[in-house]
């Protein structure tokens, strides 16, 4: 029962969209694809529901051949951005929608309906909320409306664009703990787009990262984090700082000091490397990168300090709040030294 | 951006515009209304009632509301067909189906009326063929059926037009993905979103189809009893002078007008945003 | 031999690009092909057909008799009354339409919304209705033409009548296009001119009254446009005397009347030519000027 996706290219009037994507859900998993706008995320899933079809390429679920099927026949739960329910039409109406819409051979008798809305609105926490209206609810509860009517139908697979768009920070952090509890009740095999990456690898089995409509790495969150196969995928995860170095094997050579360097394939000669703001040491003298202090922030369990080069460089770093970067002044001068770097 | 609240009016030039404003709308729009009331009450209730009673006047409000029956359901059907069209698909020509849409509007109604005579007319194209077949258009009621179609055909499709492309398609699109096949879609979802724009449509097609009076003159032939639509009726009492007659059948087409008036004024204050944005007539 | 500039050999994704948001896809909604063949047949036999009709009837006797009619001197006569007094019964209500909006979104006062609501009776009155009641009002018996009588104008079975229906039929047009541009116009920019010294007059006419002016030319042409084919409102109030007070769509009714077909025809397309020409330069007209407005 898994879907497989190979070799999908879409293009919008000579604009290349998608080109060769290729992956695979497996049954039950929750796939992130991640990828800056423009990248191609919400095109695919609009081709995954039948609501666009592409130039070339296949798409199958469980041996059936999707793209031949109407998307009424695909049984795809779809949560758009916008969450398109129905303004003329009672939360309990938009969830049953999928199911009085059926055939009256396939369709469930009244009360097996009620008892699947009423075994929704359960399931999202709404339960007092079935004769409201759409336009009296809030951001949050629209969306969680929107899931229950896509899981109405018993979706083969469910698809969601950008979820969490619309909501504001707070609502969104539990909205995803949220999603994740009801995505291992029901198993369904899950699809979400996403911008963001810190939600991507908060949420999902597994990550497809796109970059102009081509797949730069499919990976679980941990491999993504620690072994980043390309520049981008690395730079789209976190903050990064570049270092020039020369590589050599599994070691990088700075001025004075040497740090193991990550790469997906053993690299040699002179690289600009990265290295992420925790993966540092600073020290008042001694080998780094000289550098002016121009801030410093708390943010969150670490402090955040920014600091400026010889050569003007820009460096974020981030320091415990009991470290001695707690006692450094602006316009101190430090020396920076990475722990490990990557390099691509 | 913020418009200026409305006020009393303070200064003596705003004093004086208001009044001016007042004047005017009463010599201008209040006075040939009351005016009709007037004339068809000036020889008291009776004589009123007594034409309003006349088999002529029966059988013009029957042949008015026979006519609008037709061709107002017809011209809602097709104004939402061509909204479903326009709004919803990309296809090449649409800006010139929405100015053949739109010219109905600019086009004399004697001249919506001319055409059918030519088509239909004696010495029309189709002429000689259809009195072989002993089919009669024009003079007729096909005749008026027709005309008032042509000179009311964009009022329903106008009003739907700017609204859907508003609404947008995503909940048709979602409805979609639950599984729903075309009907249930139009029936379910779309229509209960669009129901209060049609409404008005119809409201104002349904208005000027029975008011309409240059069109339906020009193919009517004035056969009293037969082919005379209330406005018809009016014309030919008011030119035989039987002016209490015209002012009576006129009140009945006056007394339309204010309801539609009111009902309009209802479902723009109460279903501001489900009408369209902007109007044009 | 270099590559065409058009067609970039890499496709270079501009930041923040979004490819075109697929809203209407042929594909997903159904009913493309029923819809818009509905749409197509119904537009042919009610409007296509019918026009063509009226395009190709006046050729039937030739180019001379075409010609001959158009240059008729009743004809021109009647194409003069016509277009002449709807500009002048649209020039009007330009004016007083004008005045007629600003009351009705500035000022506050009792039995405001129902004036309002009334702007649109020319719409919604039947045309035989409103002109039987003009011709008895402006009549030299009637309630006005009883009290202009003494001062020696006539109204009803003149040129004036023809000019007072037509100045009732185009009111709400000009109204109804000015009045949702007033009542959006920028509180601050009105604030702004006065800071800066404006009066309220200089500020009404070099301020507010530009910005409405696209406003104003669509009312004027949509008034414009209805008045030349006007009918029913006009003809009992006009007298209908050859050369004098006589509308095209009547002219048109006469010859039809008298079975000139060709000749009927020639003049209704006269008239529908004239007034998409017009309509044509006050478009362009409302262009310029919208454009202006818009940087």
């Amino acid at each position: 029962m898994s879907l497989i996706v190979s070799n999908i290219t879409k293009t919008f009037d000579h604009f290349p969209a998608l080109t060769d994507v290729s992956f695979q859900a497996e049954p039950g998993e929750f796939l992130a694809l991640l990828g800056p706008s423009g990248s191609g995320k919400t095109t695919l899933l609009r081709l995954l529901a039948g609501l666009d079809q592409p130039n070339t390429g296949t798409v199958q679920f469980d041996g059936i051949d999707y793209l031949a099927l109407n998307p009424r026949d695909r049984r795809i739960g779809m949560v758009f951005q916008s969450y398109a329910l129905f303004r003329h039409m009672s939360v309990a109406q938009n969830i049953a929608f999928g199911l009085t819409v059926r055939p009256s051979k396939e369709r469930p008798s009244k009360s097996e309906i009620k008892a699947t809305v009423e075994r929704l609105l359960k399931l999202i926490q709404l339960e007092d909320f079935g004769h409201r209206y759409p336009s009296q609810l809030s951001g949050g509860q629209r969306q969680r409306v929107a899931l229950a009517r896509a899981l109405a139908i018993n979706p083969r697979i469910l698809l969601l664009d950008e979820p969490f768009g619309a909501l504001d920070a707070l609502v969104r952090k539990d909205l995803r703990r949220w999603l994740r509890q009801i995505h291992d009740e029901t198993g369904v095999t899950t699809i979400f787009v996403t911008h963001d990456q810190e939600e991507a690898l908060d949420l999902a089995d597994r990550v497809v990262v796109l970059k102009s409509g081509q797949i730069e790495q499919i990976g679980k969150p941990v491999e993504l984090y620690h072994r980043p196969q390309t520049e981008f995928v690395f730079d789209f995860l976190g903050s990064s700082n570049p270092a020039p170095a020369r590589v050599d094997g599994d070691t990088a050579h700075f001025d004075g000091f040497s740090v193991p360097v990550i790469s997906a394939t053993p690299l040699n000669g002179q690289k600009t490397t990265r290295f992420r703001p925790f993966d540092t040491q600073l020290a008042t003298e001694g080998a780094g990168f000289k550098a002016k202090l121009v801030s410093v922030l708390p943010a969150g369990p670490s402090l955040r300090l920014e600091l400026k080069g010889a050569d003007g460089t820009l460096y974020e770093v981030h320091q415990a709040h009991d470290s001695n970067a707690a006692d450094l002044k602006v316009r101190d001068t430090v020396y920076i030294r990475p722990t490990k770097v990557y390099a691509f | 951006m913020s418009a200026k609240a409305a006020r009393f009016p303070k200064t003596p030039a705003a004093i004086g515009l208001t009044l001016f404003v007042i004047a005017w709308m009463v010599l201008v729009i209040i006075l040939p209304l009351a005016n009709v009331l007037f004339e068809a009450f000036a020889r008291g209730v009776a004589p009123y009632l007594t034409s309003l009673a006349h088999p002529d006047a029966i059988s013009a409000v029957k042949l008015t509301l026979l006519v609008a029956a037709i061709a107002v359901p017809l011209n809602a059907v097709f104004g939402i067909a061509a909204a479903w069209a326009i709004t919803r698909f990309e296809f090449s020509g649409k800006g010139l189906l929405l100015s053949i849409l739109d010219l109905p509007f600019t086009i004399s109604p004697v001249i919506s009326g001319l055409v059918w005579v030519l088509l239909f007319g004696a010495h029309g194209w189709f002429g000689a063929v259809l009195q072989d077949a002993g089919i009669q258009i024009i003079f007729a009621l096909p005749g008026l059926v027709i005309a008032t179609i042509l000179v009311t055909l964009p009022f329903v499709a106008r009003e739907l037009i700017p609204l859907m492309q508003d609404q947008g398609t995503d909940e048709e699109v979602a409805a979609v993905t639950l599984g729903a096949n075309g009907w249930s879609l139009f029936f379910r979802v779309t229509l209960p979103n669009i129901k209060w724009a049609l409404t008005y449509g119809v409201l104002l097609c349904t208005a000027r189809a029975m008011g309409e009076f240059g069109a339906v003159s020009v193919v009517s032939g004035h056969i009293r009893g037969l082919t005379n639509t209330l406005p018809l009726h009016i014309e030919v009492l008011y030119n035989e002078y039987d002016s209490v007659g015209a002012f009576a059948a006129a009140t009945l087409l006056a007394g339309l007008a204010i309801i539609t008036l009111i009902l309009k004024t209802f479902l723009e204050w109460r279903f501001a945003g489900e009408l369209a944005a902007h109007r044009k007539h | 031999m270099s590559p065409p500039a058009s067609t970039p050999a890499t496709h270079v994704v501009p930041e923040g690009f979004k490819p075109p948001k697929v809203t209407h896809n042929t594909r997903v909604l159904p009913g493309f092909k029923l819809s818009l063949g509905l749409t197509i047949t119904y537009l042919s036999l009610i409007v296509l057909i019918p026009l063509a009709a009226l395009i190709a009837r006046p050729w039937e006797h030739g180019l001379e008799a075409v010609i001959n009619t158009v240059t008729d001197e009743r004809v021109l006569a009647s194409l003069k009354v016509t277009f002449g007094i709807s500009f002048a019964a649209a020039i009007a209500n330009l004016f007083t339409g004008l005045a007629v909006a600003w009351v009705l979104t500035r000022y506050e006062f009792p039995g405001k919304r129902i004036l309002d609501a009334l702007v649109d009776l020319p719409f919604a009155l039947p045309t035989a209705v409103a002109g039987i009641s003009l011709c008895t009002m402006y009549a030299t018996n009637g309630w006005i033409g009883s009290l202009l009588e003494p001062l020696g104008i006539r109204v009803s079975y003149t040129p004036l009548g023809i000019f007072v229906a037509l100045v009732f039929v185009g009111l709400p047009f000009i109204v109804r296009s000015v009045q949702p541009v007033l009542a959006e116009f920028d509180a601050e920019v009105e604030e702004a001119a006065t800071t800066l010294g404006a009066s309220p007059l200089q500020t009404a006419f070099r301020v507010i009254l530009p910005a409405l002016a696209p406003a104003l030319l669509t009312g004027f042409s949509l008034a414009f446009a209805r008045a030349v084919g006007e009918y029913g409102s006009v003809i009992f109030i006009a007298g209908n005397m050859p050369f004098l007070s006589e509308i095209t769509p009547l002219l048109i009714v006469i010859k039809l009347e008298e079975f000139d077909y060709a000749g009927a025809a020639t003049v209704a397309l006269t008239l529908l030519s004239l007034s998409f020409l017009v309509l044509i330069v006050l478009n362009a007209a409302q262009l310029i000027l919208s454009k202006r407005g818009q940087k």
